[in-house]
């Protein structure tokens, strides 16, 4: 389904990817782990453009995005995108944030996107929140409100940029089990996540990454079990305590 | 004391014979009209050089630049006078309209750099995240960035108002006469300096206080929507 090859981004001098190649199938889903600074947050903006790539391609279905003149809104409807920190719109409702994008772009009527975004906070256990606004809820509740907002777009590929990280230890669990669920329905997703435990269990492959490279790929019973390269050796040691 | 207040004030002083607070509040209509128009004027320039400042063709982005950094290099006086004197002076312009003119033209370079930090001040995430769920970069300004930027804008416009208003004091260089120049028609005309002073004095303080003032509550009820 997206197909990188030779992905390089630099920020002025500074090399943050030096030369990705991946591959995600549809309905995969790929965890991608690292240290801070590895690269991993940029390798996941990259792929909807949000950084745009110094050298190198990306496929997404067949159509090249960094392709110049390729319709980058357009991808963009395709590709959900949840961030750290959650950036819902702060002077819309709950539901006003999830109805705004499939309204606008002309893909539901008003009526449609209300019910569609009935269904999606029912789906994410937020029905009662639907006329709240963001600054009235907790970083869990917020967190699956960003996640149904993207849903809406009934995106063919979902991006986590470290979900849980900002929140309270307590609220980690209600947004992995949202996030489990999706990936369960076959949602294709690429994850960047320090969640080492959710990795494991909801991953189908998992991808480590040090100092701007891929240094080991695989799936999450080889990946935690038997690290092939001692970078990632040395990683998981640390964090696996 | 309450003969100053008298001949400076109450008393026809002068070969017109007006009393001088007729001449007060003559010179606070006209502070008034000025700062009103200005701000108008200047509401409306700042929108315009906010947008050409944003623009991606440079033909736009550099004149915008250039009237915002001379504006803001040049002491207000200076374009009052050099306006009416030099520019205008070929046109039959009268000094209140040429005074809303400079007035204007300088506030809309200040009123576009408060829109800008407005704007600015909206987190990059928002943005990112309109941009995310595929909305176009018009769509994400109107939609998502604008209306929080207008609760920042919107304070520091009020504070643009209260310092415009104290700076049309210096109509009288090109012979308006303000409320500023009416105390200083008074003081030459009566001898008197302590009541026509402090009375232009009083009246700006109970002006930008009262104005601060509404301000205030009104910011509160921006914020309480947070």
């Amino acid at each position: 389904m997206i197909k990188i090859s030779n992905l390089h981004k630099y920020f002025g001098d500074n090399q943050v990817l030096k030369g990705i190649d991946e591959s995600i199938a549809r309905g995969e889903v790929v965890s991608v782990i690292g240290p801070s600074g590895s690269g991993k947050s940029t390798f996941l903006r990259c792929i909807n453009l949000l950084e745009q790539p110094t050298q190198g391609e990306i496929v997404i279905d067949g159509q090249s995005i960094t392709a110049p003149g390729a319709c980058i809104d357009k991808l963009r409807q395709k590709v959900g995108m949840v961030f750290q920190n959650f950036n819902l719109f702060p002077h819309k409702t709950v539901q006003q944030n999830i109805t705004l994008a499939p309204v606008k772009l002309g893909l539901m009527s008003q009526a449609e996107a209300d019910s569609e975004a009935m269904r999606l906070l029912e789906q994410v256990g937020l029905s009662d929140k639907a006329s709240a606004y963001p600054a009235s809820l907790s970083g869990g509740q917020k967190q699956r409100v960003a996640i149904a907002r993207a849903l809406a777009m009934k995106p063919e590929l979902m991006l986590f940029d470290e979900p849980t990280s900002a929140l309270d230890p307590e609220m980690v669990g209600d947004v992995l089990d949202v996030m489990k669920q999706l990936a369960q329905a076959g949602m294709t997703m690429v994850i960047v996540t320090h969640e080492m435990g959710f990795a494991k269990d909801v991953s189908d492959r998992v991808i480590f990454m040090d100092g701007g490279y891929v240094v080991e790929s695989n799936v999450p019973e080889q990946l935690f079990g038997q690290p092939q390269e001692p970078r990632t050796q040395a990683f998981l040691s640390k964090v696996l305590r | 004391m309450l003969d100053a207040i008298n001949t400076s004030l109450f008393t026809p002083i002068g070969e017109d014979g007006l009393i001088g607070i007729y001449l007060i509040l003559n010179g606070l209509k006209v502070t008034l009209i000025v700062t009103l128009f200005a701000m108008i004027l200047g509401a409306i320039l700042g929108v315009a050089t906010t947008l050409m400042k944003m623009s991606s063709r440079w033909y736009l982005r550099w004149p915008a630049n250039f009237y915002v950094g001379i504006i803001r290099g040049t002491p207000v006086v200076v374009q009052l006078v050099i306006l009416y004197f030099i520019v205008l002076a070929t046109w039959d312009v009268d000094k209140v309209s040429a005074a809303i003119i400079a007035f204007g033209l300088n506030s809309g370079a200040y009123i576009s750099e408060i829109i800008r930090a407005g704007i600015q001040a909206v987190d990059k995430g928002q943005t990112e995240a309109a941009r995310s769920l595929g909305l176009s970069q018009a769509v994400t300004m109107k939609e998502v960035i604008l209306p929080q930027a207008i609760k920042n804008i919107l304070p520091a416009l009020g504070n643009e108002f209260i310092v415009l208003l104290k700076e049309t004091a210096v109509i009288g260089f090109i012979g308006g006469v303000d409320l500023m120049r009416s105390g200083e028609i008074i003081r030459s005309r009566t001898f008197e300096d302590s009541v026509p002073l402090f009375t232009c004095a009083l009246i700006y303080l109970a002006l930008t206080y009262s104005f601060t003032f509404m301000l205030s509550k009104f910011e509160k009820r921006l914020k309480q929507s947070d």
